[in-house]
């Protein structure tokens, strides 16, 4: 018995000629299991915002202002280079761009995974509550500012005020630390750290030792208000 | 009490009042501010200060239980394929599900609805109790996004960006420990009982030219059906006003200094912004000079107390009214009845404002369960449309004598005002006179 796959049906379409609005809407609508290519993004705003379906996108450019906003299901890649708010707010599946992101990149992910091989700018991961963000580059200041929950992964440097404000999230950085916002801390490397990272770099195609990077998380000390921390407020 | 202590020869500084001394003494003993609930507790020029001029001679009033005087209002017609329309003109404000209790903000949901009108979720995401009870629900868009996903944004009859609240234009949310139960934690993604802080300005967007991409982008993830609110606090209505329009908002809301809190520092509350009474005028001024006045729907809050509150806010172009503090207590807050437990809090009925504490007597302001369950939804709910109807029915009352079919054809030349800061402040003429100081 041979099994015959039907061809794989691409629509693709040309923001040259649709409209940002006209996409998002077909996106919205497809079934699961499409997959679909995008040209001439031209760094439009609130492309491929929303998306719920299981499917695949690829975006050949650039994107602007929050790319896969709140994204829910689905794989998507970006040839190019991402504006501010990439993918914030994403819920699950999976964002990946090949250039660099700009600012506030996965601010507030609630889950799934956000690949950047370039840099980011400041914020990166800010508010994160679940999403798993790996970087090949740098990220700027104040990224991972009040943290929640999730894992962010830099194999390049790290700016000023790193985790500041910091909770629940775990953040691994192969270069150096500008400088540790406020009650974020270097915390032991674990095994069970080295797993999870070693888990994190290969889901994102990298090939970067789990044992080169370093550890950084919550010191726990503004949990509760007091006035010994009036400074740090 | 006053005159017994004058009698004695003592006499009070009105500069070193009792509670300033006992602020001070505070501060001195703990090293902490002092954080609280309710809103401003100061006096201020408010709607008090202003009266109705009902019709006699040069006007005539419509027939009290005779004639119409409708209340319905549309919002979020200017962009959103879905506007919703309500029966009357006052929506319950956006308080969270982790201030309150689920109890509280199930009644809530419950009251607006009998009396057809909207309720709004607030800093702690969207609770089945509330969206279950709710006919419109106003989902809460805030810089801490607990719980945001794009199912409830979906859910949601309107969205509403929160840049700042009047009881704190600048401030980011705080939820005290004791609150911070393993739902609400969960809700959240945080540690059981820590002290909760927020930031106040959003993560991913700074400044008009951001705010109109983002509001873009909830328009696209909603299918552009949704309307989408900008709320602020009063402290620049008049540029925040023009800019939330500039950025493409359907509604603008607008709470002023007295607004009710959850949690803020006490010194936040009564020095930061302006009261509502300054703010509705030069939000309406820039509405009008866009043209988008009555297009662009204005929701005002912040003391609404009873239903001439209601009609001056209207007659001086509001669109809508929002009630927080006032829903609290129709929902049994300061309750006397409660007035042993305050005591041994440590406060008193018609003075309990420890929101923070998660120890309200009435089961409110809680997340313990013994304490939630002493408010039952169902009757919390008809108090809720009780209370609402009742405000409704004054409004009506005031317009019908000024001679108006419809609470939105009150005007500012239905209204004088008793101080000269009043009548500078909503800009309309001192009792009297025809003078409107600055004018
Ligand atoms: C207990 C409580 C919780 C509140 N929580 C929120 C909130 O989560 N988000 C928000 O925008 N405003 C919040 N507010 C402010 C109200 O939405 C509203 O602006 C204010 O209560 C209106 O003024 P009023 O209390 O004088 O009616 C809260 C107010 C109270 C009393």
């Amino acid at each position: 018995m041979t099994l015959t796959q039907a061809p794989v049906h691409i629509e693709t379409v040309d923001l040259a000629v649709s409209t940002v609005r006209e996409l998002n809407q077909a996106l919205h609508a497809t079934d699961d299991g499409t997959s679909w290519v995008v040209d001439t993004p031209a760094g439009q705003h609130n492309i491929a915002v929303g998306i719920d379906r299981d499917l695949d996108l690829v975006v050949n450019g650039h994107v602007g202002y929050y790319f896969a906003g709140m994204h829910q299901k689905g794989r998507v890649t970006v040839h190019g280079s991402a504006g501010v708010g990439l993918a914030e707010n994403i819920m699950s599946g999976t964002v990946h761009v090949t250039g660099d992101a700009s600012q506030a990149a996965a601010a507030t992910g609630q889950g799934g995974l956000v690949i950047i091989d370039g840099n980011t700018g400041a914020r990166c991961g800010i508010s994160m509550k679940g999403v798993d963000i790996v970087v090949g580059g740098d990220i700027g200041h104040a990224s991972a500012f009040m943290a929640q929950a999730g894992r962010l992964v830099v194999c390049g440097d790290a700016g000023e005020g790193l985790g500041d404000s910091i909770y629940e999230a775990r953040i691994y950085v192969k270069g150096t630390v500008a400088s540790l916002g406020a009650d974020c801390v270097e915390k032991p490397l674990r095994p069970e750290h080295l797993a999870e990272l070693a888990e994190l770099l290969t889901l994102a195609g990298r090939t970067d030792a789990p044992t080169d990077f370093r550890r950084y998380g919550s010191a726990r000390t503004l949990y509760h208000f007091a006035a010994v921390n009036a400074a740090a407020y | 009490m006053t005159n017994s202590y004058a009698s004695r020869g003592l006499r009070e500084s009105a500069t070193f009042d009792r509670a300033t001394i006992n602020d001070i003494q505070r501060a001195a003993t703990t090293g902490i501010y002092d954080i609280r609930g309710w809103g401003a507790k100061r006096a201020l020029p408010h709607f008090d200060d202003l009266l109705f001029l009902g019709a006699s001679v040069s006007r005539y009033p419509l027939e009290g239980y005779r004639e119409k005087c409708g209340t319905d209002v549309t919002l979020g017609g200017r962009h959103a394929l879905k506007p919703i329309t309500l029966d009357i003109p006052i929506t319950i404000a956006g308080m969270s599900f982790g201030a309150l209790s689920a109890n509280a903000k199930e009644a809530l949901g419950r009251g607006a609805t009998e009396a057809g009108t909207s309720t709004t979720t607030g800093d702690g995401g969207m609770t089945p109790e509330e969206r279950g009870q709710s006919r419109h629900l106003v989902y809460q868009y805030l810089p801490s996004r607990y719980g945001m996903n794009p199912d409830d944004l979906r859910k949601a009859d309107a969205i509403e960006i929160v840049l700042g609240q009047g009881a704190k234009p600048g401030g980011g949310g705080m939820l005290l420990g004791q609150k911070i139960t393993e739902r609400v934690a969960g809700m959240r993604t945080l540690p059981v009982g820590i002290d909760q802080r927020s930031a106040c300005r959003h993560p991913d967007w700074t400044g008009p030219d951001d705010l109109a991409i983002k509001i873009a982008e909830l328009r696209e993830i909603t299918d552009w059906h949704t309307p989408i609110y900008v709320k602020v606090g009063a402290s620049r209505p008049y540029y925040d006003t023009a800019l939330a329009v500039k950025s493409g908002a359907d509604v603008v809301v607008l709470d002023g200094m007295q607004g009710g809190t959850a949690a803020t520092q006490q010194v936040f509350i009564e020095n930061v912004g302006i009261p509502i009474l300054a703010a509705i005028g030069p939000a309406v001024a820039a509405l009008q000079e866009l043209g988008v006045h009555r297009q662009v729907q204005l929701i005002v809050s912040g003391g609404i107390r009873n239903g001439a509150d209601v009609a001056k806010a209207i007659a001086l172009g509001a669109d809508a009214v929002s009630i927080g503090t006032a829903a609290l207590i129709a929902l049994g807050d300061n309750d006397p009845r409660y007035q042993a437990e305050y005591e041994a809090l440590g406060s008193s009925a018609g003075f309990y404002d420890d929101f923070q504490d998660g120890k309200d007597p009435a089961g409110i302001s809680t997340q313990d369960p013994i304490l939630a369950a002493r408010l039952d939804p169902i009757a919390g709910g008809k108090r809720i449309a009780n209370y609402l109807r009742v405000l409704t029915l004054e409004a009506q009352t005031i317009a019908r004598a000024c001679g108006k079919s419809h609470l939105h054809h009150l005007e500012p030349e239905d209204l004088v005002a008793l101080t000269v800061e009043a009548a500078a402040m909503a800009g309309v003429p001192l009792a009297g006179t025809s003078w409107i100081p600055g004018r």
